[in-house]
């Protein structure tokens, strides 16, 4: 009965997760075949071959955590303004109207940013008032903004359901015992809503490893991540095992950056599931 | 902190709301709002190409999410009643499933079919009797099973919360009173996870219609709608593509707030009001 019932399930991982892994480690360990294809071999030339696409790994590996960080620093103030300052009346509706955004077209949020900060959004507006040639699309800046743009409402989430399970006692507690609103804030609000915190930066963190569409639309093929160079590898110049070679030193720098996410979120106790709708 | 907040919710909504606004632009220009006119939706949906995406994007996310929805489901309750071993074997993989980056799964599964199909086709067309065998190729059902994948990983996680939420106690009870086990799963299991089993097609349905990264690896000769906007947009912004972008908000939109509603009906409801 419950093997019935899960093979379908079992199926799909076993046909459409598991195998194309093992496909893609095997590809990963061969060599490319003159017209593109691929060749048996087991040889680790596709992964010495790893720093030629070094400046895609540093974009990523600088921007993802970066990015994460300035996701954190925007969502903070909202989470705890959402969780102990609004009316409760109104919480439902704002958390909403954060939530929603997320769900929607990354694609049409992104490209809403190209209109923004292409030459005759922002820009224009700027040479109005008298500051001319600033360009801001295909910079790291408009990466960035990009970034913080997709990902915040997924940053705001976890740390919001951390504080509004945050016991309010310890607060007034805090408070009786002679805390100034500073300090209890650094030493009961802050570390208690560090599982959050931690459940948000990791998750966004992750993402943008594995990001595309920001860095493709605002980037504009001057600031790349690794996913685009894998688009690159695969559809264009194609090179699939080199291609493969990178992906499955993308899922290794997931693994690490996720196992690391964990230690550090186990030394905080509570939860770590998180409330996404 | 009040004027920081809804600094945020500015940042949130004002693109979305520039997307929209320059949707109903009369002329043809991305910069200058020259008057109200509905024609960029008129122009958009005659165009047949674009037509043929949103129609492929909504077969492939209804085909993806009803697969989900259902063995998503059933692997919930199965995985409930599994071994510690077995269960962790099946969450660790529904994990990764939602873990690892989208390109990297459709890379993955563009490099696996190519190799099935490369190893397939010529078998079965030596023995196939007739004169032109069939060739497997990146199709429809590639997306829909790459999706699928992300999707029944969604779809458990989402039941699995909900059964976990439920007491065992009204389950006891029914089999108290000689309910067989299927009666018991009809009329006491079902009810209560139907909304999130509703609420997990939904999603399911929204991240398959909006997904572009995987669908550009898998879709072969196909076009889904977010790789028809994705290559409008680098032929350049026109209004057309923003009457396109509004529709797709507003779909989502309905979606999410539909699953929102579901998930949060039955919550405070007590048991057995139904």
């Amino acid at each position: 009965m419950t093997a019935a019932f899960v093979a379908p399930a079992a199926l799909w991982l076993a046909v459409f997760l598991v195998l194309p892994f093992i496909a893609m480690l095997v590809f990963a360990f061969g060599r490319r075949a003159p017209e593109g294809g691929y060749l048996p071999a087991f040889t680790f030339e596709q992964f010495l071959n790893l720093p030629a696409r070094a400046t895609a790994f540093g974009n990523t590996l600088l921007l993802a955590p970066v990015g994460a960080l300035l996701c954190l620093l925007v969502a903070y103030p909202v989470a705890y303004y959402l969780a102990l300052r609004a009316d409760p009346r109104h919480r439902l509706v704002l958390i909403s109207l954060i939530v929603v955004p997320f769900w929607t077209s990354l694609l049409v949020r992104t490209y809403a940013w190209m209109y923004i900060l292409g030459s005759r959004g922002l820009p224009s507006l700027l040479e109005a008032v008298g500051l001319p040639d600033i360009r801001m699309l295909n910079t790291p800046g408009a990466v960035l903004v990009g970034i913080l743009y997709g990902y915040l409402p997924l940053m705001i989430m976890p740390i919001y359901v951390s504080l509004e399970k945050l016991d309010r006692r310890l607060l007034e507690a805090s408070a009786d015992l002679g805390a100034r609103p500073v300090a209890t804030f650094f030493g009961v609000t802050l570390p208690l809503s560090m599982p959050g915190v931690m459940t948000g930066t990791a998750l966004v963190t992750i993402l943008l490893l594995g990001e595309y569409l920001i860095p493709q639309l605002l980037g504009g093929g001057k600031v790349f991540f690794i996913g685009n160079a894998l688009v690159d590898l695969f559809l264009q110049s194609r090179n699939w095992p080199f291609g493969s070679a990178i992906a499955v030193t993308l899922v290794l720098v997931v693994v690490v950056v996720l196992t690391v996410a964990m230690r550090i979120a186990w030394r905080f106790a509570g939860t770590r599931r998180v409330d996404l709708v | 902190m009040r004027a920081l907040v809804f600094l945020v919710y500015l940042f949130l909504y004002a693109p979305i709301a520039l997307v929209v606004l320059f949707s109903f632009n009369a002329g043809r220009s991305a910069s200058e709002f020259t008057g109200f006119s509905v024609a960029w939706y008129g122009k958009a949906f005659s165009n047949t190409f674009l037509v043929q995406a949103l129609s492929n994007s909504l077969f492939i996310a209804a085909a993806s999410a009803a697969l989900a929805a259902v063995f998503g489901t059933m692997a919930a309750l199965a995985i409930e009643r599994m071994g510690v071993r077995m269960r962790l074997v099946f969450e660790g993989l529904f994990a990764a499933a939602i873990v690892v980056p989208g390109v990297v799964i459709g890379i993955a599964t563009l490099v696996a079919l190519a190799a099935v199909f490369s190893i397939l086709n010529p078998v079965i067309a030596g023995i196939w009797p007739g004169e032109s065998p069939p060739q497997f190729g990146l199709g429809y059902a590639s997306i829909i099973a790459a999706h699928g994948l992300f999707s029944m990983a969604v779809v458990t996680m989402i039941v699995r919360a909900r059964i976990a939420s439920l007491g065992r106690d009204i389950v006891e009870a029914s089999d108290d009173l000689y309910a067989t086990p299927f009666g018991t799963f009809r009329q006491i299991v079902l009810p209560q996870i139907m909304p999130s089993i509703l609420a997990g097609f939904l999603l399911a349905f929204t991240f398959s219609f909006d997904d572009f990264i995987i669908a550009f690896f898998v879709a072969g000769s196909n076009t889904t709608l977010p790789i028809y906007v994705f290559a409008s947009i680098r032929r350049g912004v026109t209004p057309e593509i923003n009457a396109v972008a509004t529709s797709v908000l507003v779909a989502s939109l309905i979606l999410i707030l539909a699953a929102r509603l579901l998930m949060r009906e039955k919550k405070t409801r007590p048991l057995g009001e139904d």
